[in-house]
């Protein structure tokens, strides 16, 4: 087996006008937690789909652990672990019996593979006798993990699994993920937050089926091409309209309490923001120089793009 | 009690499921004008609470006025003076841009020279006056998101409730719907919001999280901070969250 536990050239897919994956090319090494970041309508799902088995590209070569995702579809479903979008365990089986069921279907014995789930499955245990439709959302999320583990994957996919969850359950799932990392399983994971970035090895951002970058999240915020300051006043919009009025202000965008201000390198510091907006009669509390985050990355790639 | 200052006001608002407390005694006001955010981790109970406010289900016990009117009583007259939008349900995706408008219009009781007048208003807003006859499923998620808001308040509503109306949209998309909230805020229209992203937390003027059915705190973004010791409210809502699990 190479280095890489996925590897795509050129993927693409198209559903009528839409080009849903454009020309994607990407490798994810072994033991690697890779995030795709990236709103809904990127192409997350359908490039999950294609990698797991579910879906074929118009063109392009797909291949996971080895595996040819076409031509060796039956032995790559045996070492995979998906959790799709959309809760799909059965709603009518137990807990118990959904997480039986999986392990049946891939011949695994629940007891020797039970030390990968026990963390999660030791929370939801308490109601192995409850139907899966009548769990909680959380709880659906940490059974249908349990699933797509329970046979040991070499690779684990998430679509989208902390969508819809409280800012508490999203940062459990992490702290699970990155347990399952130190068994040795890649893990490959949608997410549209952008905060979750840094929680992954290596990131790629996705937007209109085009990666925009990839990299590990320090390299891309080390990419990031402004030098950024934040700043805060009582008066958010009118911060923002004021600042873009500044020639060597590029970008003004709303974070929290903050405004964000991306300004040509070397034009601009603290005093001399502070002085402008003290001009226009601009109430401010605070400026000061900060390094980029990842959504600061996503935004300025994202108007680049549409330029 | 000041009526004429409040949207919503709630007092001793209980919901039982059986031997289930959704809703455990929320007591709070939303004023008029207000970005009010309602926080709490799933399960805590909010949805039960918005379907109530909305005039969708009745609490067990409580005195409860939504833009002044009763929820016991009263709930054909709130429907008629609220908005709503959600995530999962907001626009007919089969229907055109303006077909939907004038089907919510005229389900808000709207004249159809006011429809026409308040969609093309909206539209020139956002600057998408040519896709008035487009089908909603061909626009992307962005714009669509954008039109369900503007639909949800052209009957210029005293509040509209906002269910996760952010969730999976773009960063930049994501700014540009919270420009229109405070529009709308300044409008004199009250926003009622729910949100699983905390820097949006950040633009309400006040916020309540809920925990286990119970409102654990109640104030602006600001003071919160300050008595949770807490540099974000990410880090006020896992601090109170986590706590009450812990507990």
């Amino acid at each position: 087996m190479s280095e890489y536990a996925i590897n795509c050239i050129g993927l693409n897919k198209r559903y009528g006008k839409t080009q849903a994956l454009d020309n994607l090319s990407f490798s994810v090494k072994q033991g690697e937690i890779f995030g795709f970041i990236g709103p809904d309508g990127a192409g997350k799902t359908t490039l999950f789909r294609i990698l797991t088995t579910l879906l074929l590209a118009d063109s392009g070569t797909a291949s996971v652990a080895g595996f040819d995702v076409v031509r060796d579809y039956k032995a790559l479903r045996k070492i995979l672990g998906y959790m799709p979008g959309k809760f799909s365990l059965y709603q009518d089986l137990t807990v118990e019996e959904n997480l039986t069921f999986f392990a049946g279907i891939f011949k695994a014995n629940i007891k020797e593979n039970y030390y990968l789930i026990k963390d999660i499955y030791d929370q939801i245990a308490p109601f192995a006798r409850r139907r899966a439709g009548k769990l909680s959302g959380g709880m659906k999320q940490k059974l249908a993990l349990s699933c797509a583990l329970i046979h040991k994957p070499v690779v684990l996919v998430l679509d989208e699994p902390t969508t819809g969850v409280d800012a508490v359950s999203r940062r459990e799932f992490w702290e699970m993920l990155i347990r399952l990392k130190k068994e040795g399983i890649t893990i490959i994971v949608a997410t549209p937050y952008m905060d979750e970035a840094i929680l992954c090895d290596r990131v790629a951002l996705i937007q209109h089926g085009k990666i925009l970058v990839t990299g590990t999240p320090s390299f891309i915020t080390g990419a990031y091409p402004w030098k950024l300051f934040r700043v805060r006043s009582n008066n958010t919009l009118n911060l923002i309209s004021q600042l873009k009025k500044h020639p060597d202000i590029h970008s003004a965008d709303m974070f929290g309490e903050y405004v964000h201000a991306g300004t040509e390198h070397g034009k601009l510091n603290t005093e001399a923001i502070h002085a402008f907006l003290e001009a226009s009669g601009t109430v401010m509390t605070e400026v000061s120089e900060i390094p980029a985050g990842i959504e600061d990355c996503f935004i300025d790639l994202m108007r680049k793009e549409n330029e | 009690m000041n009526n004429a200052e409040t949207a919503i006001e709630a007092k001793d608002m209980v919901k039982r499921f059986g031997s289930f407390i959704a809703n455990d005694h929320l007591t709070f006001s939303v004023y008029k004008g207000e970005i009010f955010g309602f926080l709490g981790a799933n399960g805590a109970g909010k949805t039960t609470a918005i379907r109530i406010l909305c005039g969708l289900s009745k609490p067990t016990s409580g005195e409860i006025r939504v833009a002044g009117f009763n929820v016991f009583t009263e709930t054909e007259k709130i429907k008629k003076h609220i908005g709503y939008m959600s995530q999962r349900f907001s626009l007919y995706e089969d229907l055109t841009v303006f077909e939907n408008f004038r089907f919510y219009g005229g389900i808000y009781g709207m004249s159809r020279s006011a429809i026409r007048e308040k969609t093309s208003e909206m539209l020139g807003k956002l600057g998408i006056t040519e896709l008035r006859n487009t089908i909603i499923a061909s626009l992307p998620l962005g714009i669509r998101q954008k039109l369900a808001f503007s639909v949800a308040i052209m009957h210029t509503p005293e509040i509209v409730f906002l269910d996760e109306p952010t969730g999976g949209v773009d960063p930049i998309t994501r700014r540009q719907f919270w420009t229109m909230i405070y529009e709308a805020a300044a409008s004199g229209i009250t926003v009622f919001v729910t949100t699983h992203y905390m820097d949006e937390a950040e633009y309400c003027n006040r916020v309540s999280i809920m925990v286990d059915g119970r409102i654990e705190a109640l104030d602006t973004p600001a003071k919160l901070k300050a008595r949770y010791e807490a540099a974000s409210m990410n880090d006020v809502f896992i601090k109170l969250a986590r706590n009450t699990i812990e507990k």
